[in-house]
């Protein structure tokens, strides 16, 4: 240190020249050329999506005669609730004139059991993929990943075979069993990856600790995975309402659900062309999906990315 | 009955692990006799960690025996064999409260009711947890949570305790307190503990002997003081001891009953130093650690002395750092912080080549 010289403390800084200089949280101008380019795209693309939305509230609303003045886009002069009525329980289908209540319910016999169904054995093996590292886990995981990405269609007709030879096909619970089925590898992979991103050592204090296989599921794992079940919920919620092609394949017309109903509503070609029902009817059948995003958004989020991320 | 006071705690017979053609331990074998700390120590990917596990159960060895308490566990659960284990992340079950985590296991185990009262009381008071046992985990500091992790395999009125790493995620100050902790906590309790750390300062201040590893097998396994000052290998030499031991690269010149090491033309004799296998003349490399090059008065009353260059100085505090050529090649040594010295400055330094290690320099073998 003899030959080196170092300065023992920084220049000091006068303290009026301190005050004068930028301190503090940066200024930002609300009106400025980013807020305005970034307000205007959210804008317009809000009202992209919007448009078709108030068009169908709207027309869904109107009278027949106020329809064919063609004004799509004008608010109803004499707000009707008649063509919901009527799209719920007086709609005819072929023969059958209940409106779409009963596809609601269909819907409904289909969807819960499926989505209860298919989470419950896929979180199971996702967790058995994920923690217990049994012999021939990956080529189980490869053929699964594998299904994934087989187009449905190919699988149609075999898959209408193999219920007719068991005696389900027809009825609810074939449906049922197909919807779990495809839900499978898409359901699996979400677990699987949740369950790895969680730490093992978790896992391993566990098995310490004297758990077994379904201890550690439904005492540990359970417990700590409500975003990624929300995630899976919603995914089969909508995944299963939305289904047509299962649905009209694999069901009578007594069990149709809402979504075949709703085209046979929309597609019948017999007398006018009833646009508001029509609307009210595509509303009514969209309204789950709806109710399911808007409740559980945030979690769905929050899941999303924390069984994709890691993994 | 059967006479128990010898056998080993926890033995370890030819223990191999492969994962695929990856060779992770090397029919390794280890016995940690009953009361005793044992630290297995080593650089990561060492196999120090895979051995513990293997111990715990948590993984399936690919050949050998695992016997804990005279009893072959090897295809035992994890809950059979009489240990309890604390992990580096804490692994506290986050949707419980401390006395949920506490008697987890005690509740698989199906103990009754005031059993399991009474041992979380019991590990409660021993480790000072008592105000947080209503606590989860999420509201608790890092020391509190590797304490309470710490009173998970307490409670379990084990025989062995198996450490993986338990301090490394906490920070200095707090490590080192929690190390006093630990080794109070073996004191009092007096069953066997095995550790795992690549923390040479751990290792060296909980040991009774400590297990360095090194590529799934044990280099050497020694108490802490005949580690430090009689390394095997220059591995081992090297892992242990801060700011770590200085190699002079150079030659060993064994002439009858004396032997000189010499690096570029300085001759350092080595009558003071224990050969292991006796003297013999090649290329060697001589080891010193930093603390034991003495500078100044102190150095003349050292065996062996020489003038060296200073070339830099890093200040530690307690003591300072110096850095000079020796034979050619870099050497370290400790000194007071209070002296001054800088760069340039030609001091005597002085060491005791008994005090020394000297490795082979192929095999890199102690001789």
């Amino acid at each position: 240190m003899a030959d080196v010289t170092i300065p023992v403390s920084a220049p000091p800084v006068h303290a009026d020249e301190a005050l004068v200089g930028p301190s503090g949280p940066r200024p930002r101008k609300v009106i400025s050329r980013r807020n305005i380019i970034l307000y205007g795209t959210l804008f317009v693309v809000a009202v992209y999506y919007l448009l078709p939305l108030y068009v169908m509230i709207v027309t869904s609303l109107k009278g027949m005669p106020e329809i064919r003045l063609g004004n799509i886009f004008s608010p109803p002069v004499e707000i009707t609730f008649q063509p919901w009525v009527k799209a719920w329980a007086e709609a005819c289908t072929g023969l059958n004139c209940e409106g779409l209540s009963r596809g609601f319910w269909n819907s409904v016999r289909i969807t819960v059991p499926s989505v209860v169904l298919s989470i419950a054995i896929a979180s199971v093996n996702g967790y058995a993929l994920a923690n217990w590292r049994f012999k021939g886990a990956d080529v189980f995981f490869t053929i699964l990943i594998f299904g994934a990405f087989i187009p449905y269609q190919v699988m149609l007709y075999p898959i209408v075979i193999m219920l007719r030879e068991i005696g389900l096909y027809g009825g609810l619970y074939g449906l049922i069993i197909v919807h779990c089925i495809f839900g499978m590898p898409i359901l699996t992979l979400l677990f699987r990856n949740y369950f790895t991103s969680l730490p093992e050592e978790l896992f391993k204090a566990a098995r310490v600790d004297g758990a077994g296989f379904w201890g550690i599921y439904f005492k540990i794992m359970l417990p700590m995975s409500l975003p990624i079940f929300v995630v899976a919920v919603i995914l089969q919620v909508t995944g299963i309402w939305n289904d047509f092609l299962f649905g009209v394949v694999y069901t009578r017309p007594d069990y149709y659900p809402m979504t075949v109903q709703l085209n046979n509503i929309v597609n019948s070609v017999q007398g006018v062309k009833e646009y508001n029902v029509n609307m009210a009817a595509t509303l009514l059948t969209g309204l789950v999906p709806l109710i399911v995003y808007f409740i559980s958004g945030k979690l769905f989020v929050r899941g999303i990315a924390a069984g994709a991320v890691k993994g | 009955m059967m006479d128990t006071s010898n056998t080993p705690s926890v033995a370890v017979r030819g223990v191999s692990l492969n994962f695929g053609a990856v060779e992770v331990l090397k029919s390794l074998d280890l016995e940690v006799g009953r009361g005793e700390f044992l630290v297995l120590l080593g650089p990561s990917g060492c196999g120090k960690s895979t051995l513990l596990n293997c111990i715990a159960g948590l993984l399936d060895v690919s050949a050998g025996q695992i016997f804990i308490n005279d009893r072959n566990v090897t295809w035992d659960e994890p809950k059979d064999r009489g240990i309890g284990m604390v992990f580096q992340s804490y692994a506290l079950y986050p949707q419980m409260t401390v006395e949920g985590n506490l008697s987890f296991g005690l509740k698989n185990a199906r103990l009754p009711k005031d059993e399991i009262e009474r041992r979380i009381a019991r590990a409660a008071e021993i480790l000072q947890i008592e105000p947080l046992l209503k606590r989860k985990p999420s509201a608790l500091s890092g020391g509190q949570r590797q304490r309470v992790a710490i009173g998970r395999a307490l409670v379990r009125d084990v025989d062995v305790f198996l450490f993986d790493e338990p301090l490394s995620n906490l920070d200095a100050k707090l490590r080192s307190e929690l190390r006093v902790e630990i080794k109070r906590l073996h004191q009092k309790l007096e069953n066997t503990m095995i550790y795992v750390t690549h923390d040479q300062i751990e290792a060296m201040t909980l040991a009774d002997r400590i297990a360095v590893m090194r590529g799934g097998i044990i280099q050497q396994l020694d108490t802490p003081q005949a580690i430090y000052s009689r390394p095997v290998n220059r591995f081992v030499a090297g892992f242990i001891g801060s700011p770590g031991m200085n190699f002079i690269e150079g030659e060993c010149v064994a002439d009858g009953a004396s032997a000189v090491f010499e690096a570029n033309g300085v001759k350092v004799p080595l009558d003071r130093y224990e050969f292991a296998g006796g003297a013999r003349t090649g290329k060697a490399v001589f080891g010193v650690r930093p603390e034991h090059v003495i500078l100044g008065d102190g150095a003349g009353a050292m065996p062996f002395q020489s003038d060296l260059t200073i070339e830099i100085v890093e200040p530690m505090g307690s003591d300072s750092l110096v850095w000079g050529k020796f034979g050619g090649q870099n050497l370290s040594f400790r000194i007071d912080a209070e002296r001054a010295v800088a760069k340039g400055d030609v001091v005597r330094i002085g060491f005791d080549p008994g005090r020394a290690s000297i490795f082979d320099a192929g095999t890199g073998e102690r001789i």
